[in-house]
C-alpha cells in the first residue's frame, strides 16, 4: 500500500517536471527569421514589407495592427507624412483640420514635441530597419547556409539590391528634412543600443555611394516587375540627390545630375499623353511612371497615400461621384500663389490646372473653412476611362514617386544652374514638351526660359505631388520674405520665418531616449 | 499538460456521488445564542480528529454524519467563543456565547486555510452577510467600499459590465494593475473573452460565500509573478454533510431609470447659437423640429434575478445544487443581458476522512444584446432641429445629414437609427471547475497532500448585423458579420502540508510545499468580412488568431507559532513564464512576516478595555506579468491580412513583418512592506485596524520610445522604470448596539494615498524629457507619465481668465517659463484622475423582524477632464463648415468659444464625491405555508444619490476623461427569499 503510493508519488513528481518545457511557447500564425527564410517565397514576402512601408500602415488593411506606436495608424502613413511635410508649409496646400498640431505647418512654429513630425522620422527609420535587417538576412552566406541556390539565389540577391535601394531612397528622405540624423546599416542589430548620428554630408555621401554600389546589380529600366525598383528608378534618385547637392553639402553637382536624368531620358519612357490620366485609378498603365507606390482598393487598403490626397481634397459642392468615393473629407485646398501661377485657372487653356472653383473662393479667409480656397481635382479615383476604381473607401490610385516629366524638369534646372552635359535648347524643349502636353498645342511654348520660370513650371507640373518644400528651399524662398504666400506662417499675406525651418526638428521623444542625437539649430 | 489528466478529472466529476463507505453515526441538534436563545446560523460544526464538518442553518440546528470514532464535536462561528462538545447520544445542544468576533474565524489564504488568529499578512475577509445588498449582478460589486485599500469601480451603466479593481493602488503603466481572481482554488481568467463586457459577469453573485483579500506581499507572495496587485480569493457555497435538503429561492426584480442627461443645448438655444453665428448656408441648415436626442435613446429598463438552491447531503456526499437567471435590460434601448448559470458543489469524504474531495462545476451561459453605443455620443451630437424621422424611405426612414452626392458621411448618425438598425448580439458560455483532493496519509496523518485540477473554459460568439439602407453602413452596404473566440486555461497544482504541534516547546508549525502548472490558450479563427446581404466584402477579413502562455511554479510556505502570541510566515515561489526568454524566465519571490498577539501578554490580558490586539510585520516580493503580450521577447514575423497586401508584378504578396521585440523582457517586481495593527476593544464589540504599506515598483513594463533605427516598432514594451507607493488604510468595524431585539453594526473604511509616483521612467536621463503622454480625449493626449509625478498626471496649460466676467480667454494661457512661446514646457501638471482618499462606510440595523442598512462611499482629491465640453462647447463643432451643423454642450453660451482648446485646465474639474450606493430595508414574515417556509421580503435602492460639484454626468469614470458613458442609472428593487 504504501510503496505503491509512493511510487505514484514519483510518477506524479516527474509528470510535473517535464511540464517547465512547456515554458518554451512559440506563436501559431507566426515563424521565425529561420522559417521565413528558407525559401525565396518568404525573402520576397519580407521584401513586399519593405516596398509596402511607403504605402500601407500595418498587418491588416486599412488598419487595426499598426507598425508603429504613439499615433493614429492612417496617419502614420509614410505618404502622408512625407506629403504633409512637403506639402503643407508650402503655397500649394491648406488643410481645414484641427487634427492635434497640424496647423503647426502652415504657421511654421512647429516643435520638436510635433507628432506628425515624429511619425515621419518614426516612419523613415521603420524602413530603414526593416531594410537592414532584410540585407543582413539576404547575405550570400546566409542563403546558401539556408539552401537556396540557383535562380532562387539570384532572385534574392536582387531583392537584397533592391532593399538596399528602398534604404537609401529614406535615408535622402531623412537629409533631405532632418539634416543629421541616427545612423544604422545591416552592421547593427536590431536590440537596445543607441545609434551614432551622421552628419547630412556623411548621409549624402552614403546614398550616393550606395547608388553606385547597386546599379549594376538592378535589373535595366523597365526590366523589373511593376512596382518594383529598377535602374531608372536609382538614377532618379541619385539625380534628385545631385540637384539638391549644394543646399545638401554646400557642393554643387548639377553635371551629376544632367547624367544621371540623361540615362534615364535615353530608357524609354514616354510622356502619358494626357497630363490628368497620371493621376487616376489606372495610372499603372502609364508609359511616364518610373518608379510608384502602389494602392489597391481591395487588396492594399490603408488610410494614408493616395486614399488620403483622393479623398481630402474633396468637400463643398464637389461631386464625390467624380473622383469616385464614397465621401470626401473637406481638408486639402490650395493658395491663390499656385492658382495665379496658371493666367486661366479654368483648365480650358492648360490641363494642368484642375481647380475646384464653383462653390470655393479664391482668397481664404479662415483655414479651418473648406470653401476658402480652390480646391484641386488632380487625384481621383477614377480610370482613365471614367469608371470609378475598385471600392469607393480606399483607392486604386498609384502614386508617381519617380516620372520622366520630372527627369526632363531636373535636365532643365541643372542646365540652367551651370551643369554640363546638356545644352539650354534640350532644356527649353524639354519644357515645351511638358507645355505642349499641357496646352494640347505648341500655344503655350515658351521661346525662352529662367531659373525662376523652371520653379514655377515645376509647381504647375508637379503640384501636390511631395515636391514643393524641396523646390522652395533650392531657390531659398521657402523661409525668406522674398517670397510670400497667402498664409505663409499663419498670417493672411504671409511672412518670413526663421530659417532654422529648412529642416525640421528632431523628435524630442528621439532626443530623448539616444543621447547620441543632437538637436538641430533652432528647436 | 497531458490532455489525460484532464479527462480523468472529468470522469471524476462525473463518478464522484458512488457509494461511501465506512461506519457513521448521526448527530443533531441545535445552537442558540446564549443571550437570547435565538439560533445561530452559519456555525461550522466539525467533528474533531477528522476534517468532517457541516454549518448550521437558519434556525441554529445542524446534522452531522460522523465516524463512530468521533466523540467530540467543535463549533465554531464568528463572533462567538468556540466551544467543543463530547458526544452522548443522537443530539448535541449548544448554548452559544458570543464573546470575541472575527477571532476564531478560518480565512482562506493562498492554498489552504488559515485560523484568522494566526494570520501574520493583510488579509480582508468579506462573507456573504456582509456583502453589498440589492441588484447586484456581477461578483465584485458585492464588496465595493467594503475593504480599506480597495477600489472597485464599475465601468458604466452597460448591463453585465465589469469594474476596475484596484488593490493600493496601480503599480503599473503598461501592464495589468488588475488583481489576480482565484475561485475556489482556480486563478481564473480576468483578461476579456470575445462577446463578454466582463468576465467575471459569467459568475453568478448569488454563489459566492466569501471574498478574501490579500493585500500585502506577505499574503499575496505565494502567488509570486502575478501577485504585484494583491489577490482576491472567491470562495462559493458549499452543501453540508448529513443536512437535511434545504431549498432556497430568491427573486430580486427591478426597474432602472437614467439619472440626467448631459446638458446639450436645446433645440431653440441651438437654433439662437446658429442664428447668431452661422453663415447664411449655415442657418439654412437649421430644421424646425424640438427633439431632445437623449430622452430618445434611454428608456426604463426592468432586470428580474431569480435563483434556487438546494443543498443537503446524502449520507456522507454533501451537495450544493444551485440554478440562476438573470434578464437585465441595459436604460440605451435596445441593451440586454440573459444569464443562465447552474454550480453544482460536491464535498464527499473517503477512507474514514482520510480522503476530502471537493469538486464543483459552475457553468453559465449568457446572451448579450449590446445596443450600439455610438448612439450616446451621437445622442449629444445631433441636430436638435431635426426630427427623428424625415418621412421619406431612404436611410430607413431616419433623418440623416446628405449633401449634394447623398450621405454626408463625415456628419454624426441618427442616434436612433444607430440603435434601430443594429442588431449585435452574443452567446458566451464559461464553464469554470475543479477537483480537489486532499488527502491525509493514513501512515503519516501530521502530512496532507493536495492535488488540485482546474480548468476556465470559456467562448463567446457573436454576430452583427447591419442593414445595407443604415447610415452607419451605407458605403459598404450594411454588415452581416461573425466573430468566436475561445478560451482555455487549465490548472495542475500539487502540494503537501506539514501541521506539528510540538507541544514541549509550545510550539505548532505549518508548513506547504507545492507545485503550480498553469495554460492559457486563446483562440479566434478568421471570418470573412460581409455586406448585409452577404456579398464579400474582404476575404478573410484577418487571419486566425491564437495564443499561448505558460508557467510553471515551485512554492512553499513555513508557519511557526511558539506560545500562541508569536507568529511567523515565510514564503518563497518560484515562477517560470513563458513570457520570457529563458535567460530571464525564472524569478523568486520571497516573503516574510511576523506578528505578535500583544493581547495574550500577560500584561494585557486581563484588560477590560482592550480584548485583542495584534501586530502584524512584513515584506515580500511579487511580480506582475499579466497584461503584456505572450511572446514579447521574441523575433517573430507575423503575416498581413488579404487587404494589407502589396503589389509585386501582376500579383499582390502577403507582407511578411517582423515584431518589435526586446529580448531582454521580465517581469515587474514590487516590494512590498506592510506593518499593521488589529485591535479590539470591550469585547471585540469595537475592532479597529491600521495598515501603513509601501510598495516599490522596479523594472516597471511601459511603453516607452524605442531610439529610432534599434526595433521594429518606435514604441517598445520594456522594463524602464520604477514607482513608489505609499499609503495608511483604517478600518473599523463596530457591533454599535446590542440589546434586545435591536443592533446596530456599524463598518467604516479609510484610505490615504500618501504617496504614488513614478520614480524613474527612461534608459537614457535627459532633464528636459518631460514624459510618456497618454490618456486621449478624443483627440490629443491631456495626461502624462512624469517622474515625480503620480501616473496619468493632467498636463495641461494654466487657463487666463478674464478678470471682469470670470470667464476664459480663448487661446489665452499662462507662460509659465516666460520664454515667449507657448508649448509644451509651459504645461502644468494639475491634478490626477485618482483620489487621494477614499472611504467606506455602511449600516446595518435590525431590530424584532425588520433589517436596514445603506453604504456609502467617498472619494477625494480625484479630478476630470470634461471631454464633452472641450469636445462639444466650441463654434467649429458646431458650425463645421462642412454642410451640416452638430449640437454641443451648453457651456458654449458660455464660454463661446470659436476653437477647440484641448489642453486648457478650465476643462479640468474636482470630481471628489460621496455616493449613496445602496440602500435597503427587509422585513422577515417568517413562517408561512404551515410553518414549512421561511420568507423574507427585501427593498433596495441602488445608486440612491451623489453628491458632487463635477458638472457633468458622473464624477466617477475610469481614466478620469469623461467622453460620455453608458450611464450608471438608479434602480429600485423589491425581492423575496422564500426557504424551505
Amino acid at each position: 500500500m504504501n510503496i505503491k503510493k509512493i511510487s505514484v508519488f514519483i510518477v506524479c513528481i516527474s509528470l510535473l517536471a517535464s511540464c517547465t518545457k512547456d515554458l518554451n511557447r512559440t506563436p501559431r500564425y507566426s515563424t521565425t527569421s529561420d522559417g521565413l527564410y528558407k525559401n525565396e517565397a518568404g525573402y520576397k514576402s519580407s521584401l513586399a514589407k519593405i516596398y509596402a512601408g511607403l504605402a500601407l500602415t500595418g498587418n491588416n488593411g486599412p488598419d487595426g495592427s499598426g507598425d508603429l506606436g504613439g499615433i493614429d495608424e492612417g496617419f502614420s502613413s509614410y505618404l502622408r507624412q512625407y506629403w504633409q511635410l512637403q506639402e503643407l508649409p508650402t503655397d500649394e496646400a491648406v488643410i481645414a483640420w484641427n487634427d492635434q498640431t497640424i496647423k503647426d505647418f502652415h504657421d511654421m512654429d512647429w516643435t520638436s514635441a510635433d507628432n506628425f513630425n515624429r511619425a515621419l522620422y518614426s516612419r523613415i527609420f521603420y524602413q530603414i530597419t526593416l531594410a537592414n535587417s532584410f540585407i543582413s538576412e539576404a547575405a550570400d552566406d546566409k542563403i546558401a547556409s539556408r539552401g537556396i541556390t540557383g535562380a532562387d539565389a539570384d532572385k534574392v540577391k536582387l531583392y537584397r539590391a533592391e532593399a538596399r535601394f528602398l534604404r537609401a531612397l529614406s535615408y535622402w528622405h531623412a537629409l533631405d528634412l532632418y539634416g543629421n540624423t541616427t545612423f544604422v546599416t545591416e552592421d547593427d542589430q536590431v536590440g537596445a543600443f543607441l545609434p551614432k548620428q551622421a552628419t547630412r554630408k556623411e548621409l549624402f555621401d552614403y546614398v550616393e555611394s550606395e547608388c553606385k554600389d547597386i546599379e549594376a546589380l538592378l535589373p535595366n529600366p523597365k526590366g523589373n516587375e511593376y512596382a518594383r525598383a529598377d535602374k531608372a528608378a536609382l538614377w532618379m534618385l541619385l539625380a534628385n540627390l545631385y540637384l539638391n547637392a549644394e543646399v545638401y553639402t554646400g557642393t554643387a553637382k548639377y553635371t551629376d545630375a544632367i547624367a544621371q536624368v540623361n540615362k534615364v531620358i535615353a530608357a524609354g519612357y514616354t510622356l502619358q499623353p494626357n497630363y490628368r490620366h497620371l493621376f487616376l485609378a489606372d495610372n499603372h498603365r502609364s508609359s511616364e511612371i518610373i518608379f510608384p507606390v502602389a494602392f489597391d482598393g481591395i487588396r492594399s487598403r490603408t488610410w494614408g497615400g493616395t486614399t488620403y490626397l483622393v479623398h481630402a481634397p474633396v468637400g463643398g459642392d464637389m461631386n464625390v461621384n467624380d473622383f469616385g468615393i464614397d465621401f470626401g473629407w473637406g481638408g486639402l485646398r490650395t493658395t491663390s500663389a499656385l492658382v495665379n501661377k496658371f493666367g486661366d485657372p479654368s483648365g480650358n487653356t492648360d490641363k494642368r490646372a484642375q481647380f475646384q472653383i464653383a462653390g470655393q473662393t479664391l482668397q481664404i479667409g479662415n483655414i479651418g473653412e473648406f470653401r476658402d480656397g480652390y480646391s484641386i481635382r488632380k487625384w481621383r479615383n477614377i480610370t482613365s476611362g471614367g469608371a470609378p476604381g475598385s471600392n469607393v473607401t480606399w483607392v486604386d490610385v498609384d502614386f508617381p514617386l519617380f516620372r520622366l516629366a520630372e527627369a526632363y524638369l531636373i535636365y532643365a534646372e541643372a542646365v540652367l544652374r551651370g551643369g554640363t552635359g546638356g545644352s539650354a535648347a534640350q532644356a527649353l524643349n524639354y519644357v515645351n514638351q511638358l507645355r505642349q502636353r499641357a496646352y494640347g498645342n505648341t500655344s503655350g511654348n515658351l521661346a525662352a526660359i529662367s531659373l525662376a520660370d523652371i520653379l514655377d513650371e515645376r509647381a504647375r507640373e508637379l503640384h501636390w505631388e511631395g515636391k514643393r518644400r524641396q523646390d522652395l528651399i533650392r531657390y531659398n524662398l521657402f523661409t525668406t520674405g522674398t517670397y510670400l504666400w497667402p498664409w505663409k506662417g499663419g498670417v493672411p499675406n504671409g511672412r518670413a520665418v526663421e530659417s532654422f525651418r529648412n529642416l525640421y526638428p528632431i523628435p524630442s521623444a528621439e532626443i530623448n531616449v539616444n543621447t547620441n542625437l543632437v538637436q538641430n539649430t533652432g528647436y | 499538460m497531458p490532455k489525460q489528466l484532464f479527462v480523468g478529472f472529468l470522469l471524476l466529476l462525473s463518478v464522484l456521488p458512488v457509494t461511501l463507505l465506512a461506519q457513521e453515526k448521526v448527530v443533531t441538534g441545535k445552537v442558540t445564542d446564549s443571550k437570547d436563545g435565538t439560533g445561530v446560523a452559519n456555525v461550522t460544526v466539525t467533528a474533531k480528529g477528522s476534517r468532517t464538518g457541516t454549518q448550521t442553518g437558519l434556525d441554529g440546528t445542524y446534522r452531522i454524519s460522523v465516524s463512530s470514532s468521533v466523540t467530540t464535536l467543535v463549533f465554531s462561528a464568528i463572533g462567538y467563543a468556540t466551544q467543543e462538545v463530547v458526544i452522548s447520544g443522537a443530539t448535541a445542544d449548544v448554548n452559544f456565547v458570543a464573546t470575541s468576533a472575527n477571532l476564531n474565524e478560518v480565512v482562506v489564504v493562498g492554498y489552504g486555510t488559515q485560523r484568522k488568529k494566526d494570520l501574520t499578512g493583510s488579509i480582508t475577509a468579506v462573507t456573504s452577510k456582509d456583502f453589498v445588498r440589492g441588484p447586484i449582478t456581477t461578483p465584485e460589486q458585492l464588496i465595493a467600499g467594503k475593504v480599506a485599500g480597495v477600489q472597485i469601480t464599475s465601468n458604466s451603466g452597460q448591463p453585465g459590465i465589469g469594474s476596475r479593481i484596484r488593490i493600493r493602488g496601480g503599480t503599473s503603466l503598461n501592464a495589468s494593475n488588475d488583481p489576480l481572481i482565484v475561485i475556489d482554488g482556480v486563478p481564473v481568467e480576468n483578461a476579456g473573452i470575445a462577446g463578454s463586457p466582463n468576465p467575471l459577469s459569467l459568475i453568478n453573485p448569488n454563489d459566492i460565500e466569501s471574498f478574501n483579500i490579500l493585500k500585502d506581499a506577505s499574503a499575496a507572495a505565494i502567488y509570486g509573478s502575478r501577485a504585484a496587485n494583491g489577490v482576491i480569493l472567491i470562495t462559493t457555497k458549499k452543501g453540508r454533510s448529513g443536512d437535511k435538503v434545504r431549498v432556497s429561492f430568491s427573486t430580486l426584480n427591478s426597474i432602472a431609470v437614467k439619472t440626467g442627461i448631459v446638458d446639450v443645448m436645446t433645440a431653440d438655444e441651438f437654433r439662437g447659437y446658429v442664428n447668431a453665428n452661422g453663415s447664411a448656408t449655415e442657418k439654412a441648415l437649421l430644421g424646425t423640429a424640438n427633439t431632445n436626442w437623449q430622452e430618445e435613446i434611454y428608456t426604463s429598463a426592468f432586470m428580474t434575478d431569480n435563483n434556487i438552491a438546494v443543498s443537503g447531503g446524502i449520507r456522507k456526499l454533501p451537495y450544493r445544487l444551485s440554478i440562476g437567471y438573470l434578464n437585465q435590460d441595459g436604460i440605451l434601448k435596445g441593451s440586454n443581458l440573459q444569464r443562465a448559470s447552474v454550480g453544482l458543489n460536491l464535498s464527499p469524504k473517503f477512507f474514514d476522512n482520510h480522503l476530502s474531495v471537493n469538486s464543483q462545476v459552475k457553468y453559465s451561459l449568457s446572451k448579450n444584446n449590446f445596443a450600439s453605443q455610438g448612439a450616446i455620443g451621437s445622442a449629444v451630437y445631433f441636430d436638435p432641429t431635426k426630427p427623428v424621422y424625415s418621412g421619406k424611405t431612404e436611410y430607413g426612414g431616419y433623418t440623416e445629414w446628405t449633401n449634394a452626392s447623398g450621405l454626408n458621411g463625415l456628419a454624426p448618425d441618427n442616434p436612433v437609427g444607430l440603435l434601430n438598425q443594429r442588431t449585435d448580439k452574443s452567446d458566451v458560455n464559461r464553464i469554470i471547475g475543479n477537483v480537489q483532493l486532499d488527502y491525509k496519509l493514513h501512515f503519516f496523518p501530521d502530512l496532507r497532500a493536495n492535488l488540485n485540477l482546474g480548468l476556465d473554459k470559456s467562448d463567446g460568439s457573436g454576430s452583427i448585423f447591419v442593414p445595407a439602407t443604415a447610415a452607419s453602413e451605407f458605403t459598404r452596404k450594411g454588415i452581416n458579420n461573425k466573430y468566436e473566440q475561445d478560451k482555455t486555461n487549465k490548472l495542475l497544482e500539487f502540494y503537501l502540508n506539514y501541521v506539528k504541534e510540538i507541544k514541549s516547546i509550545k510550539s505548532r508549525i505549518d508548513v506547504i510545499g507545492g507545485y503550480s502548472w498553469q495554460d492559457w490558450l486563446t483562440k479566434s479563427p478568421a471570418f470573412a468580412d460581409y455586406q448585409a446581404d452577404g456579398v464579400t466584402v474582404q476575404e478573410p477579413a484577418g487571419i486566425p488568431f491564437e495564443t499561448q502562455n505558460t508557467l510553471v511554479s515551485f512554492y512553499g510556505r513555513f508557519n511557526y507559532n511558539l506560545l500562541d502570541r508569536y507568529l511567523l510566515t515565510v514564503t518563497m515561489r518560484r515562477d517560470g513564464s513563458s513570457r520570457f526568454s529563458e535567460q530571464n524566465r525564472w524569478g523568486n519571490f520571497p516573503s516574510a512576516a511576523f506578528a505578535w498577539k500583544i493581547s495574550d501578554e500577560e500584561f494585557l490580558k486581563s484588560s477590560r478595555i482592550i480584548s485583542n490586539m495584534k501586530l502584524r510585520i512584513g515584506w515580500g516580493i511579487t511580480g506582475q506579468q499579466d497584461g503584456i503580450g505572450d511572446y514579447g521577447y521574441l523575433p517573430a514575423y507575423f503575416f498581413s491580412d488579404s487587404a494589407a497586401r502589396y503589389q509585386l508584378g501582376s500579383g499582390y504578396v502577403t507582407l511578411a513583418r517582423p515584431q518589435g521585440f526586446d529580448a531582454n523582457l521580465k517581469w515587474e517586481e514590487t516590494e512590498t512592506r506592510n506593518i499593521g495593527i488589529d485591535v479590539g476593544f470591550l469585547q471585540n464589540k469595537i475592532n479597529f485596524s491600521v495598515d501603513y504599506y509601501e510598495k516599490d515598483t522596479k523594472d516597471l513594463l511601459a511603453v516607452v520610445p524605442a531610439a529610432a533605427g534599434t526595433n521594429f516598432t518606435n514604441q517598445l514594451l520594456t522594463n524602464v522604470g520604477s514607482i513608489k507607493n505609499r499609503g495608511l488604510e483604517f478600518t473599523v468595524n463596530s457591533n454599535a448596539i446590542n440589546r434586545g431585539d435591536f443592533s446596530l453594526d456599524l463598518g467604516f473604511n479609510l484610505t490615504y494615498i500618501i504617496q504614488n509616483e513614478i520614480t524613474r521612467l527612461q534608459l537614457a536621463k535627459d532633464p528636459s524629457f518631460l514624459g510618456a503622454e497618454t490618456g486621449s480625449n478624443g483627440f490629443n493626449n491631456v495626461q502624462i507619465h512624469s517622474v515625480g509625478y503620480r501616473p496619468s498626471t493632467f498636463f495641461l496649460y494654466q487657463q487666463v481668465y478674464d478678470n471682469k466676467t470670470g470667464l476664459p480667454i480663448e487661446g489665452l494661457y499662462v507662460d509659465r517659463n516666460r520664454d515667449g512661446i507657448i508649448n509644451d514646457f509651459d504645461k502644468n501638471w494639475v491634478k490626477n484622475p485618482d483620489p487621494t482618499v477614499f472611504m467606506g462606510f455602511s449600516a446595518n440595523a435590525t431590530y424584532r423582524k425588520f433589517g436596514a442598512g445603506f453604504v456609502l462611499r467617498a472619494q477625494t482629491g480625484n479630478y476630470m477632464y470634461n471631454a464633452v465640453r472641450a469636445n462639444s462647447a466650441i463654434m467649429q463643432n458646431v458650425l463645421t463648415g462642412q454642410g451640416y451643423l452638430n449640437n454641443g454642450h451648453s457651456n458654449i453660451l458660455e464660454t463661446d468659444f470659436a476653437n477647440r482648446q484641448t489642453w486648457t485646465d478650465y476643462y479640468l474639474e474636482n470630481a471628489s464625491f460621496l455616493r449613496m450606493d445602496n440602500i435597503y430595508l427587509n422585513y422577515n414574515v417568517g413562517k408561512i405555508m404551515k410553518g414549512k417556509a421561511d420568507l423574507r421580503v427585501n427593498v433596495n435602492c441602488q445608486n440612491v444619490f451623489v453628491v458632487t460639484k463635477y458638472s457633468g454626468l458622473d464624477p466617477e469614470i475610469n481614466g478620469g476623461i469623461d467622453n460620455t458613458i453608458f450611464p450608471r442609472p438608479r434602480i429600485f428593487a423589491l425581492g423575496l427569499n422564500l426557504d424551505f
